[in-house]
């Protein structure tokens, strides 16, 4: 796709988003959704703004963010990690295969109480809980891109004499990496979704547990700015992780 | 003392490919014995599934041989690459993520070459191979045969005496492959290595070889080694000569029944016999 082409995209894309809050906005507006119900979304950015300079929410947004950063960090060297040595033993993955595909069907968050019960209210249970949301997407998707390297690299790799740790980094990592993507971007919105919602059912902090709390407080207008808020940060990862992704893939597709 | 004039030798080399779930093992090559001269040009030509890869392969050590062994300068070949082996596939095999200069340089910053003798090396071959106004560019920008051309200077840089090509061109059109073949004998003389070419063009080997052997169908065995006698300073216009005929006749000759076994038909007596 030539640049002009990608700006057109992006300007149709604009325009939809636009449309989108536009829309919300004048519905809410106008009073065919009640105000007590959802804010517009004019005020939620407003109250999101007032809220961020009051400082009040700055220590539950670290330690959400910190949590999801721990989440993300482990469960992409871990998935990856992983993926690399099942695909090394295709026995092991033929045997694994049936959990991979039920395990998104298990409900996580039965075991948050075990967790809790085993390390006490701290942020270990809700990391862990992010980490199980988003290791197997990691490594669900790290075996799909193993798949897709050529067979020809582990020759040059064998030509050059790479040993497997460095082959698996320097060789089959690069060659996956279009691929990787895929779980590069899931692994961030399960690591959000696991922290968040495990906030949101028991902590004593943070992002969820403030979101609840404004929640049970009948306090729309920071319940709405901390959704914004939450709403904004995944979107944003997001977007820069599909933004390096067509990158690379330019790169790798001449495109 | 006289320099040992075979510079890579196969004794009673066979390689059987183990039986997989349903399927019964597979003889895919030998027994076959060759030895490589010191800087010839040696190339390999069979049917379809007859074993030529896997002769490659054994040879550069990527598989062990079932049975019998392989030498490169006078030592076993066994379980790695020697050093002094560069080889060279059918196979697209240049790194996408990495641009051309650094597909180049990736062996040699894995020796660990210090930055002034990578640059030198590089930009010779680069240059050499007619790169130079592409080393910033990506391989998906690149015509297949240049992304060939990216693969061989990254042979090229670790200066292997031994050069493997397995079937490099398969994937060409036939002018370029000419012209691909002019490139791999500027290279030969330039280097001096000695070049194994897996091929299934009989032109191809007839006009870049010293020796063509011609394999069986599988288990390939060798049936015959055809001298060309062509000048060193060779190029593809060897293709118009008189003696060019003669000797892609030579090869077909053998090939053709070897094909049509290989395409499981029997083959036909020759016109006249």
């Amino acid at each position: 796709m030539n640049h002009g082409a990608m700006n057109r995209v992006g300007t149709i894309r604009l325009i939809v988003i636009v449309g989108l809050v536009g829309t919300l906005e004048l519905l809410i507006r106008a009073d065919v959704i009640p105000r007590r119900t959802i804010l517009p979304p004019s005020e939620m950015a407003e109250a999101l703004a007032n809220l961020l300079a009051s400082g009040k929410a700055t220590q539950d947004i670290v330690q959400t963010l910190t949590c999801v950063a721990a989440a993300l960090v482990s469960s992409i060297i871990g998935g990856f990690g992983v993926g690399v040595l099942i695909h090394r033993v295709p026995r092991l993955r033929r045997a694994l295969d049936p959990f991979f595909a039920t395990y998104y069907a298990v409900p996580f968050f039965i075991f948050y109480p075990v967790l809790i019960a085993i390390f006490d209210l701290s942020l270990l249970p809700i990391i862990l809980m992010g980490f199980a949301f988003a290791v197997i997407a990691m490594t669900i998707a790290t075996l799909n891109g193993l798949d897709r390297v050529p067979k020809v690299m582990a020759k040059v790799a064998r030509v050059h004499r790479m040993a497997g740790f460095d082959t698996a980094l320097r060789m089959k990592l690069p060659a996956a990496a279009p691929h990787l993507f895929t779980g590069l971007k899931l692994c961030v919105a399960y690591s959000f979704i696991g922290v968040i919602a495990s906030e949101f059912i028991l902590a004593p902090s943070g992002l969820g547990h403030a979101i609840a709390y404004a929640y049970n407080d009948f306090d729309n207008r920071t319940m709405y700015a901390l959704m914004l808020f939450v709403l904004v940060v995944v979107i944003t990862a997001n977007m820069i992780l599909h933004g390096w992704e067509q990158r690379l893939l330019r790169r790798w597709q001449g495109r | 003392m006289a320099p040992n004039p075979v510079h890579a030798r196969l004794s009673g080399v066979t390689r059987v490919y183990a039986a997989v779930a349903g399927y019964r093992p597979v003889h895919a090559l030998g027994p076959v014995d060759l030895e490589l001269r010191h800087g010839e040009f040696f190339s390999v030509v069979g049917p379809s599934g007859c074993g030529k890869s896997t002769l490659l392969e054994v040879m550069a050590g990527l598989q062990p041989p079932s049975e019998g062994t392989v030498e490169f300068e006078g030592k076993k070949v066994a379980g790695e690459v020697p050093d002094g082996v560069g080889v060279v596939f059918q196979e697209d095999a240049s790194f996408p993520w990495l641009t051309v200069w650094d597909n180049a340089a990736f062996g040699l910053r894995r020796a660990g070459m210090d930055g002034a003798e990578i640059e030198r090396r590089v930009g010779d071959a680069l240059a050499f191979m007619g790169l130079k106004d592409f080393q910033q560019a990506y391989p998906a920008q690149l015509s297949g045969g240049m992304r060939q051309r990216v693969c061989i200077a990254r042979t090229l840089v670790l200066q292997p005496r031994l050069i493997l090509l397995d079937e490099p061109f398969g994937a060409l059109d036939a002018q370029t492959r000419l012209l691909m073949g002019d490139e791999v004998l500027r290279l030969w003389r330039r280097t001096g290595a000695t070049i194994l070419l897996i091929t299934h063009a009989l032109d191809e080997a007839a006009m870049l070889s010293d020796r063509v052997g011609v394999m069986s169908a599988r288990p390939g065995r060798f049936l015959d080694l055809v001298e060309t006698n062509w000048p060193k300073d060779r190029d593809s216009t060897i293709v118009s000569q008189a003696g060019f005929g003669a000797v892609t006749a030579r090869l077909w000759h053998h090939l053709r029944g070897e094909s049509m076994k290989a395409m499981g038909q029997s083959a036909p007596a020759p016109a006249g016999a």
